[in-house]
């Protein structure tokens, strides 16, 4: 009797852990056969229309596997990831501060193979934190709004354009709200430390009535509308992905600097099939870095840098350094500072 | 007499001293690697530690460097380098925690915090595990005064060991490979050692064993100077056996010559006591007493001269002796001997070339050979004496018709005392054939016995190296 209870049982418990999610996924969808034998669950901040192709690809080698992604905000992932390890298999985010994080405090599974030793060591934290792609912190521009003007090339030069045309920029200026959103914080703190400018910069677009965004998609489609005429440290593989609006954007990769943003993957810790997530893993990595690539790739590959090159981009580095700026002090201290550059009333 | 000495089976050995010796060098040698091995491994192990605490220590101190009173509340504002400076060193994981007075203020709450040191500024280190890893950490204190009163800031820098781990197994490999490879020399060179201190040893047995057995000189040769009072010993030992063979052999002769004068004066005086008596009984006890006197005198002489063979071969001298001339002489000598019974003495001697030597001690030798030949042989029969000479040596052969040595006391006859069965009746001390071999071997040389070509007789040959 008890062990034809037990089956029940758990199903009703798995049912009810299900409905007591500890987050509200934006999205989610299946790839894959409903009827699989193994099922990998995804946490993802990707967009899921643009991996989509990637995990199509890896699924027809794999036809008894089935792919549940969640779609959601980075915030939540780590809170999900937090709260309820043992239900995923695999989260892939763009806040490498966070990822960096949940591998440092044990969250997730080292993973090993020819892929993780061939793809470059920045990329790679500890055989846990995968990087899987290179975006640029870009600035996209409305040309209609650059009309006459010669258009900038380094960061330099836009603060030069803005001193000398407050009125035609004023209020058409936008980027993200470092509070609201993690990739804003994290390209804002690897401003602030790169560069000395970046007060100057953050205390002029003040100065010049600052739109913050939580998203880039409301902020690239402004720029597009003509309604703002740059937007600051918006990730240029999103502008790029929304090929709708070519021609009415353009992509500018500061020459001075452009942080790179690595997207990454980390196995959970719990996950029940580390041996199919290794695979998932390693199936990003090949088409991010190996040198036959993926068509399904939908990430523009940069030249692997060899540290030598002068070239202005600059991955950002994994390691503990990124744990600095989501200590509870140093969080508070920055917006603070943040705040009162990019509020000016 | 070969030249190994042969072991004698009552000596027993108390091991092999090259083994211990090599044995004790080599374990010493394990010792002395092994403490190499330990004082490495300690020792960088300690440098690896120190310079992983000095990282951390700077990681803590750059910590505590930006702690700030703003409004009279502690704050502080990590630098970023506090915490990529430890990620520099290895990929490991990496915790921190800021409290004030026992409450958390920053980092992870639930991180140890390492025992204070002696005094309150010093740092403290602790070596734990904190979720599921290996840690090492630093802890530094400090008093602060607020608004509020005095307050403790204790800011816990912590790094799992994996990195430390993997290098501590690199060092002890390689202080292993230190340790082993100074032992595999140390070894060698012990093994060597052994080796070559004990070959004074083999040297001295090789000097004393290869030596012949009439030589008794004291050994010269120069050894290590904690063998000399062995080999001191050795030389007194030798000198008083040489001693006390000299003192026999003088008195063996001083006691034949005591004899054989007296003797020689009773067989005058029982010769002419023959020639009074008459009566046939007495006539032959008579001849049995003087035979018994030939005897006697005979073994006297073959003493005596036995004993000057011995004196002599002691400190051989060597000069050029011409042993074609020495025969001549000596047939010359011995023929109306031989006559006396018929005995034809045939000499065939070609000129050789001297040989080193001792011309009495060689003129007593073919004197003793000759003797037997005459002595054996039947009368009117034939005794060939030879001089050739090969390559490396001269031989004189004598070969008689006597019928050759009984064949199965033949290895016997030239020890000391013995005589064959066709000896019977023939007056003899069985000294002869012994005085030839020694006086041969003390020249190097050797003494056949063998049967002649024609089988009728013996064939005694004495041969002595030309150098
Ligand atoms: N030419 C020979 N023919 C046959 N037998 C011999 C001959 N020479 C020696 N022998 C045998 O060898 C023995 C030993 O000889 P050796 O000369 O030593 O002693 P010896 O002649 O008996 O006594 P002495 O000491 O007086 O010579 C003899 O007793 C004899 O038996
Ligand atoms: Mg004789």
């Amino acid at each position: 009797m008890r062990f034809a209870i037990l089956p029940t049982l758990l199903t009703a418990l798995s049912l009810w852990a299900a409905s007591l999610l500890a987050f509200e996924a934006e999205a989610q969808r299946r790839f894959g056969p409903l009827e699989a034998e193994t099922v990998l669950k995804v946490l993802s901040t990707t967009d899921t229309a643009l991996l989509a192709p990637l995990l199509e690809d890896f699924l027809a080698t794999h036809p008894q596997t089935a792919l549940d992604y969640y779609e959601l905000g980075s915030a939540d992932l780590m809170q999900a990831v937090i709260t309820d390890a043992s239900g995923f298999d695999i989260a892939i985010s763009s806040a490498m501060d966070l990822q960096v994080k949940l591998a440092n405090d044990g969250y997730t599974l080292r993973h090993r193979s020819n892929l993780t030793q061939a793809m470059p060591g920045w990329a790679n934290w500890r055989d846990h934190v995968f990087g899987f792609s290179q975006e640029p912190a870009t600035v996209i521009l409305s040309p209609r709004a650059f009309e006459g003007l010669e258009l900038p090339r380094r960061r330099q030069d836009l603060i030069t354009l803005l001193r000398r045309h407050p009125e035609r920029f004023s209020g058409r200026i936008g980027t993200y709200d470092a509070a609201a959103s993690g990739l804003g914080y994290l390209f804002a703190t690897q401003d602030a430390r790169t560069s000395d400018g970046f007060w100057r910069m953050m205390e002029i677009f003040g100065s010049l009535d600052l739109r913050l965004y939580c998203c880039s998609g409301t902020m690239i489609e402004d720029v597009a509308r003509g309604d703002l005429a740059l937007a600051y440290n918006v990730l240029g593989s999103y502008a790029e992905a929304r090929s709708d609006l070519s021609g009415q954007v353009l992509i500018l990769e500061p020459q001075d600097y452009t942080n790179m943003m690595l997207r990454s993957a980390v196995i959970l810790r719990d996950t029940a099939e580390p041996g199919l997530a290794g695979e998932l893993v390693d199936h990003l990595l090949e088409a991010a870095w190996s040198p036959e690539g993926n068509p399904a790739y939908p990430f523009h590959r940069y030249p692997v840098r060899n540290g030598a090159e002068s070239a202005p981009y600059r991955p950002i580095q994994m390691g503990p350094g990124l744990m600095v700026y989501l200590d509870r002090l140093k969080r508070q201290r920055f917006l603070r500072e943040w705040h009162s550059a990019v509020e000016q009333d | 007499m070969t030249d190994q000495p042969t072991p004698d089976a009552r000596l027993r050995s108390s091991g092999s001293l090259r083994r211990r010796l090599a044995l004790q060098l080599v374990g010493s040698a394990a010792v002395l690697a092994s403490l190499l091995f330990f004082a490495v491994l300690g020792f960088t192990r300690d440098v690896s530690q120190r310079s992983h605490d000095s990282i951390l220590l700077a990681s803590a101190t750059s910590l505590m460097d930006s702690v700030t009173i703003e409004e009279g509340q502690v704050t502080l504002d990590i630098p970023y380098a506090a915490l990529s400076m430890l990620g520099n060193i290895s990929d490991d994981r990496v915790f921190y925690r800021v409290t004030l007075d026992d409450s958390t203020l920053t980092g992870y709450g639930d991180l140890p915090e390492a025992p204070a040191g002696a005094r309150l500024e010093e740092p403290g280190y602790w070596t734990g595990s904190y979720r599921g890893a290996g840690l090492r950490s630093v802890t530094l204190r400090r008093r602060m005064s607020l608004d509020s009163g005095a307050a403790g800031i204790a800011i816990t820098v912590a790094q799992t060991r994996e990195g430390q781990q993997a290098e501590l197994a690199a060092l002890t490999r390689s202080a292993l490979a230190l340790g082993g490879g100074f032992f595999a020399i140390a070894a060698l060179l012990a093994l060597w050692t052994a080796q070559s201190s004990i070959r004074p040893l083999q040297v001295l047995t090789g000097v004393v064993s290869r030596r012949g057995p009439k030589d008794l000189r004291p050994v010269q040769r120069a050894v290590p100077s904690e063998m000399l009072p062995l080999v001191h010993s050795l030389n007194r030992f030798i000198e008083r056996l040489r001693v006390s063979l000299t003192r026999s052999e003088e008195f063996i002769a001083e006691a034949a010559h005591r004899v054989r004068t007296p003797l020689a004066t009773v067989r005058t005086q029982a010769e002419i006591t023959l020639r009074r008596v008459e009566k046939p009984e007495n006539r032959n006890s008579l001849r049995e007493m003087i035979r018994a006197i030939d005897e006697s005198s005979r073994a006297a002489g073959q003493l005596l001269d036995h004993a000057m063979v011995t004196f002599r071969t002691d400190s051989l001298e060597r000069k050029p002796v011409d042993l074609q001339a020495l025969a001549e002489e000596l047939v010359g000598r011995l023929r109306p001997v031989a006559e006396l019974k018929d005995i034809a003495l045939v000499l065939e001697a070609g000129s050789v070339p001297p040989v080193p030597g001792d011309a009495i001690l060689i003129q007593n030798a073919l004197r003793n050979i000759l003797d037997n030949a005459i002595k054996y042989a039947p009368p009117d029969s034939e005794v060939a004496i030879s001089v050739t000479m090969d390559q490396s040596a001269v031989t004189i052969a004598v070969t008689d018709e006597a019928g050759g040595f009984p064949e199965a006391e033949k290895n016997a006859l030239t020890e000391r005392f013995v005589r064959g069965s066709n000896a019977a009746g023939t007056i003899g001390s069985g000294l002869g054939l012994t005085i030839a071999r020694e006086v041969a071997e003390a020249h190097g040389g050797r003494l056949v016995l063998s049967t002649s070509s024609t089988g009728a007789g013996a064939c005694v040959s004495l041969s002595f190296p030309l150098s």
